[in-house]
């Protein structure tokens, strides 16, 4: 209700101009285009973006997959007792004293009469040349597995073994002929009779398990060489990560949105915190290395250090979506707990909290994607090194077991000369990224689950 | 339009419950409230009427302390509830909201099921030993915000998918159901229809007989209807106070004139 005000027109309204409605005018059609040509530039745009992205996972996929698949040799092998125990009395201490050149004889030998009985020809090919098919992997399983159950001497058993690197390249089509005559390491007659073997049965490709469960493995066998240590090494550190950086993240979030005076001091934490956002992950990287290792001693390349890291980088993304999910939450909410008489607290965690639920996962979820996917801090606190072994289980210290990560995994075989390292690496890639989907599903489902907004 | 209800209007209690000395009231440096004084009735509706940013609102929300939770706010003078000065520092803001209930200006069901909605309270303030008579706390609250019968066979069924008015008559059940004292009405027709609101108005007469009810309205006709008493607030001044039938047909300050006749507003 306003006073009234005298009815004067405005001074100045433009004349009326009759004009049809069919045709458009000049301008109106300037505009009609100008319009047209937005809507094309987005979906210019997003066809950019998804072409890159395809190209991307096309690249991926057609390098890693193969790593999913390995040449391996299947033949008999009569487990001689004279040379595998010499003393002939099944002690295991004096069958550990044959190294995997006794059993790398062994098994030469035995490959050599194999393709004899088959009548398969080895004209043009050296003794060596053969020997050279054997991936060095397989005379050290099958000491250990001899070693494991000695009444296996004296047996003819049948042995599944890799193929060396090269020949796995031949059957994935990664080694050519023509290749192979520049190349030292293999000749044309060897792919020729690898030929003959593939035809007999004796050479054959097969999924590869052990790409995921076979630890990383030296340069001169990157057949042999699988993720086990890494996934392992990103499953404890995730799972790390989520039990630091969430309660952390969510109760400093809480604190700062909900219960924290607004003045000086709270300003300047909110500017650290969305500053600490944007540091480079390497710093993190030095800070984890000056304080976890050097300071306070804990051991280097284990996924405890290496989790402290990522928490310290993530805890700033996770505060700043969990403190807009629970900006976002209407205040009447609030009011209508505080009108009841239900203390803050209550109000923060019978009503805000439900519903900010869904926010703050999508936030961490993001957070832990990129954590998942770090590379740099890693390389500084040591998870880089070559790690053959295990680590232990979760509960028996396995977080302070040297361990690598699935990222640090591909940058290190990705620099590796051996093209056989490289087409792991993709296939490191692809599993990284099918954690990475699992990991959003799982978040997806969470989402669904919480966000029964009612 | 619809039938206006014929409600009381006539004051017929005299006992204070509420009184209000020398109240002002701050945000930041700016004063939104000065110096006032007033006495609230038990089982009367009192109705604080003037114009936007008169400060009607802010004096409701210092009734209950809501105040507080506006950091920059500040309140000078004291109100006391049955004698006690609600600003002293002993008194919890919580346990005093339990006394002084509250509904919006915008219907605001917490986003689970119509039983929880008003459950909420009485659960929080320990007033149940046992389900059951936690289920007749909510029975009796709905039945006293004239709910029940719409929905006592759907009371799993969530309160924000109940229509606007329905949703304004839960949260009197809830403000209801943890047993106040007073209860505060921040507007609480304003986003309904007609309709709606002629049942929310003839529920608040119905109210008075249980509690005081304060409550801001924008509607002049409103505060005729519904109210025993009338503020008059204007530029952060309580103007007048009096029964609404002397405010309306007989007001003493040519400020209330303006604006009940429609020349301020």
């Amino acid at each position: 209700m306003t006073d009234a005000t005298s009815s004067q027109a405005p001074a100045a309204t433009p004349s009326p101009v009759h004009s049809s409605l069919l045709t458009q005018s000049a301008l109106m059609k300037k505009r009609n285009a100008a319009e047209a040509r937005f809507k094309a530039y987005g979906v210019a745009a997003i066809c950019v973006s998804l072409s890159v992205l395809a190209i991307m996972l096309c690249t991926i996929f057609s390098d890693g997959v193969s790593a999913f698949k390995q040449a391996s040799l299947t033949f008999p092998v009569t487990l001689d007792a004279d040379a595998l125990d010499p003393k002939g009395n099944r002690d295991r201490a004096e069958m550990m004293r044959v190294t995997t050149i006794g059993y790398t004889k062994l098994l030469n030998a035995q490959l050599l009469a194999h393709l004899e009985t088959r009548g398969i020809s080895t004209e043009g090919v050296t003794d060596k040349d053969v020997a050279a098919f054997i991936s060095r992997d397989t005379p050290a399983r099958l000491r250990d597995m001899v070693l494991e159950s000695p009444e296996l001497l004296g047996q003819t058993i049948k042995v599944e073994g890799f193929a060396t690197g090269r020949i796995d390249g031949y059957l994935k089509g990664r080694v050519t002929r023509d290749t192979a005559a520049l190349d030292t390491n293999i000749s044309v007659a060897q792919l020729d009779l690898a030929d003959l073997m593939k035809n007999e049965g004796i050479l054959a490709t097969r999924f590869n398990w052990s790409f995921l469960t076979n630890p990383d493995a030296s340069d001169q066998r990157p057949e042999a060489a699988g993720l086990g240590v890494a996934l392992i090494g990103s499953a404890y550190m995730m799972a790390l990560v989520v039990i630091m950086v969430l309660p952390l993240g969510v109760a400093a979030s809480i604190y700062l949105e909900e219960f924290a005076p607004r003045n000086r001091w709270t300003d300047l934490i909110e500017v650290n915190i969305s500053n600490l956002a944007a540091v480079p992950s390497i710093v993190y990287g030095i800070l984890g290395l000056a304080i976890f290792i050097n300071f306070a001693k804990f051991p280097q390349s284990s996924p405890l250090v290496g989790a402290l890291v990522l928490t310290l980088m993530t805890l700033p993304t996770i505060i700043i979506a969990t403190r807009a999910a629970i900006r976002a939450v209407p205040p009447s909410i609030r009011d209508a707990a505080l009108g009841v008489g239900a203390s803050k607290m209550q109000t923060v965690f019978h009503h805000v909290l439900p519903l900010a639920a869904p926010g703050i996962l999508t936030g961490t979820i993001l957070g832990l994607a990129s954590a998942l996917g770090e590379t740099a801090p890693l390389l500084l606190i040591g998870m880089v090194a070559f790690v053959a072994n295990y680590p232990a289980g979760p509960l028996d210290g396995g977080v302070l077991d040297p361990a690598t990560a699935l990222p640090v995994q591909v940058y290190s075989w990705a620099s590796r000369s051996d093209p056989a390292f490289i087409e792991r690496s993709a296939g490191a890639i692809i599993v990284l990224l099918a954690f990475l989907v699992t990991m959003n599903i799982i978040a997806i489902i969470l989402r669904r689950r919480f966000e029964r907004r009612w | 339009m619809y039938d206006a209800p014929n409600l009381e209007t006539r004051v017929t209690q005299t006992n204070t419950k509420i009184t209000a000395r020398g109240v002002q009231v701050y945000y930041g440096d700016k004063q939104a409230l000065q110096d006032v004084n007033v006495d609230i009735l038990d089982n009367t509706v009192t109705a604080f009427i003037g114009p936007s940013g008169c400060g009607k609102s802010t004096f409701l929300r210092c009734l209950n302390r809501m105040n507080d939770t506006i950091s920059s706010a500040r309140v000078v003078g004291e109100i006391l509830l049955d004698g006690e000065n609600i600003y002293d520092k002993r008194v919890d803001p919580v346990q005093l909201r339990a006394k002084v209930g509250m509904v919006f200006q915008k219907p605001n069901p917490f986003p689970k099921s119509i039983y929880d909605n008003v459950a909420y309270g009485p659960k929080i303030h320990g007033l149940t030993r046992s389900k059951a008579e936690l289920d007749e706390i909510v029975e009796s609250s709905l039945r006293k915000a004239a709910l029940w019968k719409e929905v006592k066979d759907r009371l799993g069924e969530p309160g924000t998918g109940l229509s606007g008015g329905q949703q304004q008559r839960l949260c009197i059940a809830r403000a209801v159901a943890t047993a106040p004292e007073v209860l505060l009405m921040d507007e609480p027709c304003s986003a309904l229809d007609p309709i709606a609101t002629a049942q929310v108005e003839e529920l608040i007469d119905e109210l008075r007989a249980s509690f005081s009810v304060v409550i801001v309205t924008h509607s002049m006709q409103q505060a005729a209807r519904v109210s025993q008493k009338t503020a008059f607030f204007h530029l952060g001044n309580l103007v007048e106070y009096g029964d609404t039938s002397h405010i309306f047909t007989n007001p003493s300050d040519p400020r209330t004139e303006s604006y009940i006749t429609g020349r301020i507003g």
